[in-house]
């Protein structure tokens, strides 16, 4: 396995997918590490998992979880959390994320990362279900942020500040993801520099981005959607970038899951975003 | 307060009405906004299906396929996070469908798929080496058990389901009506179904009921030729072991 010192390095990395298996064993530049989702490594065997050993053993590797429902108002699923207590065990991955979001409730998974309202009740419960689950894989996870397309009546939190009490109580790390904070800041019209002004950079362990989609809402307003399904838009970028300078270099990771292109677009992006990490490098 | 079992409800029944408490940035109602979410939930969990059975939707059209899946997704949404084991009721799903009851093969051509996508997903084994079985005398071999690799799945059906599926896949001669039963084996890490001839798939259940081979045999028939169901198992890597008893 790889000596990793669990931590991501700060370089490009990609979501893997199986198509781009060999070329990214033959020629892997500029990526430097891979995410994969871990609800797909979770079957008994066969070329997922076999695929997955061959390539921990040549990258470090970020399990990024997308159906543990941190945010359900239930309790966390036991054998959800079991499957990835062995993952991580057997794995011994770089990193271990999840999201601000629910997607099961009374049993039902709706396969979706699904809005939570900024609560001290949802604060209490989502520190709880970090708790769990750090104890049961047994080191800290990065939590990260949504994207949103509505907001809540009940909430009394901004966004930044809840994260950053969640990371107080828990002791968990932060992913951010530049995407979703440029889709949720459009959709509900604050301004996404600002975002990036209030939020915890110190506790970034993490950078997402992906595409978005553009739509709009019942009054004509822009309603972006976080659909991860073509290259990273350009404010996107440049809100990169001023993270970046005000963070320092971070892992970078190109998210792109539905209309899965080539290897060398995929590529292409993450040459871009090493560009971006050369440029706060000099 | 927006509940998460309101929010919940209407993401899968269009008629219920935005869930209260939702807004846009600006304070008024979130209206389509919400649509999004429900929007979500139904394509991820048709396409899930539809990655999942894809000789299905080849058979009945992408539309009466995403038809199909709408209602299949609110009747029946996944109990777990895993999406390579959504779907496993979709076969029998698809007998019950009305509008799909003159298609009779095609709960089976879907209990094949499924199959398929079990055999990819499950574990690796040892594959038996073709000498230590002749290695055994007759009657050694006779009260032994023929252990099969976790990844083997065995399909019985009235209809010619594996020549639906190749016709449908892989451009395959067009199917005569007869019954098929089917083998699915996984010799590297790509599931492959193989048609049994007569009394082999009698002989492959006893397997996987444990049976000894003598009673395997005799489970098969009289008429039974081992040679070519044998060679089926020894060379998709269907046989793990073999247990001396």
């Amino acid at each position: 396995m790889f000596d990793h010192a669990n931590a991501l390095p700060p370089l490009p990395g990609v979501g893997y997918k199986p198509q781009h298996f060999s070329e990214i064993l033959d020629n892997p530049a500029p990526v430097g590490w891979l995410e994969i989702h871990a609800e797909n490594y979770m079957g008994d065997g066969g070329r997922p998992l076999a695929q997955l050993r061959a390539l921990s053993e040549r990258f470090p590797i970020s399990v990024h979880g997308v159906g543990l429902s941190i945010g359900g108002e239930t309790r966390l699923d036991p054998e959800h959390l079991a499957r990835l207590k062995h993952l991580v065990r057997w794995l011994n991955p770089a990193s271990f994320s999840e999201h601000l979001a629910w997607s099961t409730h009374d049993s039902h998974f709706l396969n979706d990362l699904l809005p939570l309202p900024y609560t001290d009740d949802t604060l209490t419960r989502v520190a709880n279900h970090i708790d769990e689950l750090q104890e049961a894989i047994g080191r800290p996870m990065l939590l990260e942020n949504p994207s949103s397309y509505l907001a809540f009546e009940q909430s009394t939190w901004s966004e930044t500040d809840f994260l950053r009490e969640v990371a107080r109580r828990t002791g968990c790390g932060l992913l951010l993801d530049v995407n979703n904070v440029f889709v949720s800041a459009t959709n509900l019209g604050y301004s996404p520099q600002g975002y990036i002004a209030d939020y915890p950079l110190d506790l970034v362990r993490e950078i997402h981005l992906g595409g978005h989609d553009e739509d709009h809402d019942d009054h004509g307003a822009p309603l972006l959607i976080d659909s991860h399904g073509r290259e990273v838009a350009d404010p996107v970028w440049a809100l990169l970038d001023l993270t970046l300078t005000q963070s320092g270099p971070k892992p970078l990771l190109i998210e792109w899951d539905t209309d899965v292109p080539d290897w060398p677009v995929l590529a292409a992006e993450a040459e871009r975003a090493a560009q971006a990490l050369a440029r706060v490098n000099a | 307060m927006t509940t998460q079992s309101d929010f919940r409800a209407a993401l899968l029944d269009a008629a219920l009405p935005v869930p209260p408490g939702l807004l846009d940035g600006q304070g008024q109602p979130a209206g389509r906004r919400y649509a999004v979410y429900r929007n979500n939930v139904a394509v991820s969990l048709a396409e899930a299906l539809e990655t999942a059975f894809p000789a299905v939707s080849k058979l009945i059209g992408a539309e009466n396929f995403a038809k199909a899946a709408g209602l299949f997704l609110r009747q029946e949404p996944p109990s777990s996070p895993l999406m390579m084991h959504y779907g496993a009721g979709f076969p029998e799903f698809l007998a019950s469908l009305e509008p799909l009851q003159s298609i009779g093969y095609l709960a089976d051509v879907a209990r094949l798929e499924q199959a398929m996508r079990q055999s990819y997903h499950a574990a690796d084994a040892s594959v038996l080496d073709p000498s230590r079985l002749q290695s055994l005398s007759e009657d050694q071999l006779m009260s032994a058990r023929l252990i099969l690799a976790p990844s083997v799945r065995l399909l019985r059906s009235p209809w010619p389901v594996l020549a639906v599926y190749n016709f449908t896949m892989n451009d395959g001669a067009q199917p005569d009506a007869v019954a098929q039963d089917v083998l699915v084996t996984r010799p590297d890490y790509d599931p492959v179904p193989h048609l049994l001839p007569s009394g082999g798939a009698d002989f492959v259940s006893a397997l996987q009921n444990n049976l000894t081979f003598s009673d395997a045999m005799a489970a098969a028939g009289a008429e039974f030729d081992l040679g070519p169901t044998l060679s089926v198992l020894l060379s998709g890597g269907a046989l793990s072991d073999i247990i001396s008893t």
